[in-house]
C-alpha cells in the first residue's frame, strides 16, 4: 500500500494540482469547506464534516446552463420577403443560444468522507435516469473520487443506519480510498481513474504493506461506530410504499412548529438537489443559470392562481417525505438521507432528520 | 428550572394562558428546540439550560394571533427584541404572558468542537442554577471547559441582565459582561480599506445564501421580503458573481440598522460561522455617535433615531467622507 | 441554433429558437401563437397532451401544453393566456419575434393504446380546451381509430370560448362528432346552450360506454367528476391533466411533485384512479 506522511500532504496537493484540479476540503475565516486548491491554500482533512457537502464537486451551487444573446433587427429584414408582417412593428427580436460549457476535463475530489460518496450515488440516480443531464453528466465522468475513512466520528453521525461504512471507503463508489493513521495517509486505488491518477503522484509516496494497520484502524472506527448515540436508530415504517401511512400522520403538526423556513438544512445537505432556473440579465446577453433552491422556502410551489404547499408544515413534511418515502419509492428503496448528521449540527432551531424519525417511532 | 416548569403549567391550569413557547429537550444534549407545550405531559420534555440560546420573541409574532393567552420565557436579551416587536406592531402584546427567564450566559457547541471536542455523550454543568466547569462525556474520553470559554460571543458583552419587559421574573441572573461591545468594530474601523475589504470578502465568501440569518432575525418579519421578491433583480437564491454574495448582507444590514437589538441570533445560526453582528454593530456605533445612544427595544415608545427628523440632525457631509471610517 | 464548438452540448434543459409565425387573438385574454423553426418547419414532433417550456429570454419561463396536434405537419401551436409577467410579454410579441422553446415534455394521452377504438367524451372549459384540442384534431385526423367523439366545451362567455371558428367549421361537420357549447350566463347574441359546464353534463346525460377526458380550472374539475361518478363513471375511466409550478419539466428539479409522482414528467395527465392514490396535496 502506499503512504505518505501528513506534513508532506502539501506536496502531495501540488503534485495532483500540478495535472488535474484539486477539489478539496480547504480551511478559509475558520471554517472547511470544500474549495480548488491553490498554492498557499490551508488544506484541512482533519475536520471530520465540510459544511458544505461535496454535492458541491457534481452539482455546483450556480451552473450555467445557457446564454442567450438578444438583437433587435429592423422588421423589413426579420420578415424576409413578407413586406406586408412587417409594416405592423418595426422591429423584431432575433435570439442566439449558447449552451453552457460541459467540464472537459479531469477533476480530483479530495478527501471525501463515505457518507458523501454514498450522497453521490444517491444524486446519481437523480440526474443519470433518462433524460441525462449532461451538466451533471460530465462532472461524474471527469471526476475522480478520492475517498477517506473516518478516524474519530461524531455524536451527530448516523451513517451506519443506511448502510454506509465510515472504516473502509473501499466499500464506496468511490476511485481511491485513504485512511489517516498515525499520522500518514495510507493510499489504495481502487478502479482504473484511481490507478491514473495515482501513477501521476506515486513518486511521492512510500511503499508499505500496511494492511494489518489498515485492519486495526477500521475495526476501531466500526467500534466507535457502534457506541454513537444514533447508531440504533430505526427506519421501520418508512420506506418505498409508505406515503399513505405517514402523509395523513398527526405527527408532523409535532415536529414542524419550530421549523423557520430558512434552507439552511437542504443546501448543507449532500443528497438535496432541488434547484431553481434563472435569468440573469447582462449586457453582455442573458445568462440562464439554475441554483439550489429549498422546498422549505414559501414560494418554491408557489403558483399565480394560489400555490399547493401554503403552510410550513407541508413543506416540512415534503422535505423528509421525500428524503424517506418518495425517493425510496421511486428508486427501489433506496433512501435520501445518508446520515451525514450535518442537519444535526446546523439547523438554528434545532430540528433534524433524527428528530422527525423519532418522534414517528415514539408515537406509533 | 423546576421552578419555571411548576409555574408554567400553573398558568396553563388557571386558564392565564392557554400554551407556553419554551425550549424541549433535544436528541443531542446540546440542541433543545424551541416548542409549544399545552398539556401538563408536554412539560415531560421541557428544558431550559445554557443551551437554550435561540430567541422565542419572534414565534410570538404567530403564537400571539392564536385563540387565547401565551405564555413566553424571554431572556434578557430577548425581551429587547419583544419590545421592538410592539413598537412595530408585529406582535399582540395583550395575547402575552412574558416570563423573564434568569440567564448567567448561554453556550456554543461551536466552541467546544473547536477545541476538538467529538463523540458527546453527555454534558454536564450547564444549569441554570450551576457554578464552575462544563464537563463533557465522550466517546472519546472526558473533557473539561470553563463555562465561560463556552459562552457565545454575544455573552461577553452582555447589555445587562435586567429584563426590560415582563409580567414576572423567574429565576437568578449572573452577570457576564467581560469585553467591549465595540472593541471587534473599532478593530475594524482601524484597517485600512483594502484590509477590511479582504476581511469581508473572506468570511463572506463562506456564505450559503442559508437565509437563516434573516429568518431567525426579529427584525425580519416583512411579510414579503425583498429578496423573496421576483419583481427585482435581488431575488437571486444564489450569489451569482462576488458582488451578489455581499449585496445581500449590507442590504440586510441596511433594512434592520437602528432596529437591531443587538441580539446575536444572526450570528448564533450562521452555519458558516460568519460574525454578521459586526455589520449591525458597527450600524449601532455609528447611530449612537451620530444621533445619541440609541438602545432599540429598550423602550417600547421611542423613537428611533432613524425614523425621527429633527433640525438638529447630523449632515451627510459631517458624517462619514468618501472612503472614511 | 446552437453554437457552442467543440463542445457539443443540446442538454434537455437548453432550448431551440422559436419564430413566431402567426398569432391569432381568440378571446379578450387568449391568443394562439405559431411557432416554426426560424428556417422553416416545425422544432419537434409530440404526441397529444405534451407540453413545451415557452421563454422570453430575461422574462421568464413557463410550460404550456402544446394544442396543435401532431398530425399538423407545418407548425406548432401554444394557446396562451394572458395573466402573469410571462404571459403579458408574449401577448406583446409580434410576428417575427423569435422565442425559445424546449420539449417535449410530459407523458401524453394513451391516444395509440388505451383510448383506440373507443367512444370518446370530452370536457373542457374556459382555456383548459388547449391541451384537449391537440387530442381532438389527432382523433378527427385518424377518425378512423376511434368512436363516437363527444365534444363538452364552456366558457364564461360568448367572447371567452377559444378556437369557436374551428369548432364550428371542422367540429361540428365531422361525422361522428357532437359538440355542446355552453355559455355560464345570458349574453346578447349567444342563442346557445346557458349554464355551467357540470350542470349541462347532467342535463344531456352521457352514456357510460365512453373514456373522459377533463380539463378546466380546478373547480370545474372537482364538480364533473363528481357529476361522472353519479352518472355511472368509474375513475379509471377518466382522463385528466394537472398542472402546478415546473421549473425544469424533466423531473429532476424536485418542486412538482404529489407524492412520488412528478407531474412534468409522469403526468401531466393522469387518469383519476391514479390521482386518487396520490396524497392529498393538490
Amino acid at each position: 500500500m502506499y503512504s505518505i506522511a501528513k506534513e508532506n500532504l502539501n506536496s502531495l496537493y501540488a503534485a495532483i494540482a500540478g495535472s488535474y484540479d484539486l477539489f478539496m476540503p480547504i480551511k478559509t475565516a475558520g471554517q472547511t469547506n470544500y474549495g480548488f486548491w491553490k498554492e498557499g491554500a490551508e488544506g484541512d482533512i482533519d475536520t471530520l464534516k465540510t459544511i458544505r457537502s461535496g454535492k458541491d464537486a457534481f452539482f455546483p451551487q450556480v451552473e450555467q446552463l445557457y446564454t442567450v444573446n438578444r438583437e433587435i433587427v429592423p422588421a423589413d429584414v426579420a420578415a424576409g420577403d413578407d413586406a406586408e408582417k412587417a409594416a405592423d412593428t418595426p422591429v423584431r427580436t432575433k435570439l442566439k443560444v449558447t449552451p453552457g460549457k460541459l467540464v472537459d476535463q479531469d477533476f480530483v475530489i479530495f478527501g471525501m468522507r463515505a457518507c458523501d460518496v454514498r450522497a453521490i450515488e444517491v444524486m446519481d440516480n437523480v440526474f443519470l435516469t433518462d433524460p441525462v443531464d449532461s451538466y451533471y453528466k460530465s462532472r461524474r465522468e471527469h471526476g475522480i473520487v478520492v475517498a477517506l475513512a473516518c478516524h474519530e466520528p461524531e455524536e451527530s453521525c448516523f451513517c451506519t443506519v443506511f448502510g454506509v461504512d465510515p472504516a473502509d471507503p473501499s466499500k464506496a463508489k468511490a476511485d481511491v480510498a485513504t485512511w489517516m493513521i498515525d499520522g500518514k495517509l495510507y493510499w489504495k486505488a481502487l478502479t482504473e481513474k484511481g490507478e491514473a491518477l495515482t501513477a501521476k503522484v506515486a513518486d511521492l509516496f512510500e511503499q508499505e504493506d500496511a494492511d494489518a494497520k489498515v485492519e486495526e484502524e477500521k475495526s476501531y472506527i466500526e467500534g466507535i461506530a457502534k457506541q454513537l448515540p444514533n447508531a440504533e436508530l430505526s427506519l421501520e415504517g418508512w420506506g418505498a410504499g409508505k406515503t399513505d401511512e405517514k402523509f395523513k400522520s398527526e405527527v408532523w403538526d409535532k415536529v414542524y412548529k419550530g421549523c423557520l423556513g430558512c434552507g439552511t438544512c437542504t443546501f448543507v445537505c449532500p443528497t438535496c438537489q432541488c434547484y431553481d432556473i434563472k435569468d440573469y440579465t447582462t449586457k453582455d446577453g442573458i445568462q440562464r443559470y439554475r441554483c439550489w433552491d429549498s422546498c422549505m422556502y414559501s414560494d418554491f410551489t408557489l403558483m399565480a392562481g394560489g400555490q399547493n404547499r401554503q403552510t410550513q408544515l407541508q413543506r416540512f413534511r415534503q422535505r423528509f417525505m421525500h428524503k424517506l418515502v418518495y425517493y425510496p419509492t421511486n428508486n427501489d428503496g433506496m433512501f435520501m438521507c445518508v446520515g451525514c448528521g450535518r442537519c444535526v449540527e446546523k439547523c438554528p432551531q434545532s430540528l433534524n432528520i433524527v428528530k422527525v424519525i423519532k418522534a414517528f417511532a415514539e408515537n406509533k | 428550572m423546576q421552578e419555571l416548569i411548576n409555574r408554567l403549567k400553573e398558568l396553563i391550569a388557571d386558564g392565564t394562558v392557554v400554551r407556553a413557547i419554551g425550549w424541549k429537550k433535544g436528541d443531542m444534549p446540546y440542541n433543545p428546540e424551541p416548542a409549544y407545550f399545552e398539556k401538563p405531559e408536554d412539560f415531560d420534555n421541557f428544558v431550559y439550560d445554557g443551551f437554550c440560546g435561540a430567541n422565542l420573541s419572534k414565534m410570538m409574532i404567530e403564537a400571539a394571533k392564536l385563540e387565547g393567552k401565551t405564555a413566553v420565557c424571554l431572556k434578557p436579551c430577548d425581551t429587547y427584541s419583544f419590545n421592538q416587536l410592539i413598537r412595530e406592531h408585529r406582535v399582540n402584546r395583550e395575547n402575552t404572558y412574558i416570563i423573564g427567564v434568569g440567564c448567567r450566559g448561554k453556550l456554543d457547541i461551536e466552541k467546544a468542537r473547536k477545541e476538538g471536542i467529538k463523540g458527546i455523550k453527555s454534558i454536564a454543568g450547564v444549569d441554570i442554577e450551576g457554578d464552575g466547569d462544563v464537563t463533557f462525556d465522550t466517546i472519546y474520553g472526558e473533557k473539561k471547559m470553563a463555562y465561560k470559554d463556552l459562552m457565545l460571543d454575544r455573552c461577553h458583552v452582555c447589555k445587562g441582565k435586567d429584563h426590560v419587559i415582563f409580567d414576572e421574573v423567574i429565576g437568578e441572573s449572573k452577570d457576564t459582561a467581560d469585553a467591549d461591545r465595540f472593541e471587534e468594530v473599532i478593530k475594524i474601523e482601524k484597517m485600512t480599506p483594502e484590509e477590511r475589504f479582504a476581511f469581508f470578502k473572506s468570511e463572506l465568501s463562506k456564505c450559503i445564501r442559508c437565509n437563516a440569518c434573516r429568518n431567525v432575525c426579529p427584525a425580519c418579519s416583512c411579510r414579503k421580503c425583498v429578496f423573496d421578491n421576483t419583481k427585482f433583480d435581488s431575488q437571486q437564491k444564489a450569489n451569482v458573481d462576488s458582488f451578489e454574495e455581499k449585496m445581500f448582507h449590507i442590504i440586510r444590514a441596511f433594512h434592520v440598522a437602528g432596529r437591531c437589538t443587538d441580539c446575536g441570533e444572526c450570528s448564533r445560526v450562521c452555519p458558516e460561522g460568519i460574525p454578521l453582528h459586526l455589520f449591525n454593530r458597527k450600524f449601532i456605533k455609528d447611530i449612537d455617535t451620530f444621533y445619541g445612544e440609541f438602545q432599540a427595544g429598550k423602550d417600547p415608545e421611542a423613537q428611533s433615531p432613524l425614523t425621527d427628523f429633527t433640525f438638529d440632525d447630523l449632515e451627510p457631509k459631517d458624517a462619514v467622507g468618501r472612503g472614511d471610517k | 441554433m446552437c453554437d457552442c464548438g467543440n463542445n457539443k452540448n443540446q442538454d434537455i434543459l437548453v432550448p431551440h429558437v422559436g419564430i413566431i409565425t402567426d398569432i391569432t387573438q381568440e378571446t379578450p385574454d387568449v391568443k394562439t401563437f405559431r411557432v416554426n423553426a426560424p428556417g422553416g418547419g416545425k422544432l419537434f414532433e409530440h404526441m397529444p397532451g405534451q407540453c413545451a417550456m415557452v421563454c422570453v429570454p430575461g422574462v421568464g419561463e413557463g410550460m404550456f401544453s402544446i394544442t396543435s396536434s401532431p398530425t399538423n405537419k407545418e407548425y406548432m401551436e401554444f394557446s396562451i393566456k394572458r395573466c402573469g409577467l410571462l404571459t403579458e410579454y408574449l401577448h406583446g410579441l409580434s410576428v417575427g419575434d423569435e422565442i425559445t422553446v424546449r420539449g417535449p415534455y410530459g407523458n401524453h394521452f394513451p391516444v395509440e393504446t388505451e383510448l383506440k377504438g373507443k367512444n370518446l367524451l370530452f370536457i373542457a372549459g374556459g382555456i383548459g380546451l388547449a391541451p384537449l384540442r391537440s387530442v381532438i384534431n389527432y382523433c378527427i385526423d385518424n377518425r378512423q381509430d376511434y368512436g363516437t367523439i363527444d365534444i363538452l366545451y364552456g366558457s364564461r362567455s360568448a367572447d371567452d370560448l377559444v378556437k369557436l371558428k374551428e369548432i364550428k367549421e371542422k367540429w361540428m361537420n365531422t361525422e361522428g362528432v357532437n359538440v355542446y357549447l355552453t355559455i355560464d350566463r345570458e349574453q346578447e347574441g349567444w342563442d346557445g346552450h346557458v349554464g355551467f359546464v357540470p350542470a349541462y353534463l347532467k342535463e344531456i346525460d352521457f352514456s357510460t360506454d365512453k373514456i373522459g377526458l377533463i380539463c378546466g380550472p380546478p373547480i370545474m374539475i372537482k364538480f364533473v367528476l363528481q357529476g361522472m361518478k353519479e352518472l355511472g363513471f368509474t375513475d379509471d375511466q377518466v382522463y385528466t391533466t394537472l398542472e402546478l409550478r415546473m421549473k425544469c419539466g424533466v423531473g429532476k428539479c424536485g418542486r412538482c411533485n404529489i407524492g412520488s409522482k412528478y407531474v412534468c414528467k409522469d403526468g401531466p395527465v393522469f387518469r383519476f384512479d391514479q390521482i386518487e392514490e396520490m396524497p392529498d396535496e393538490y
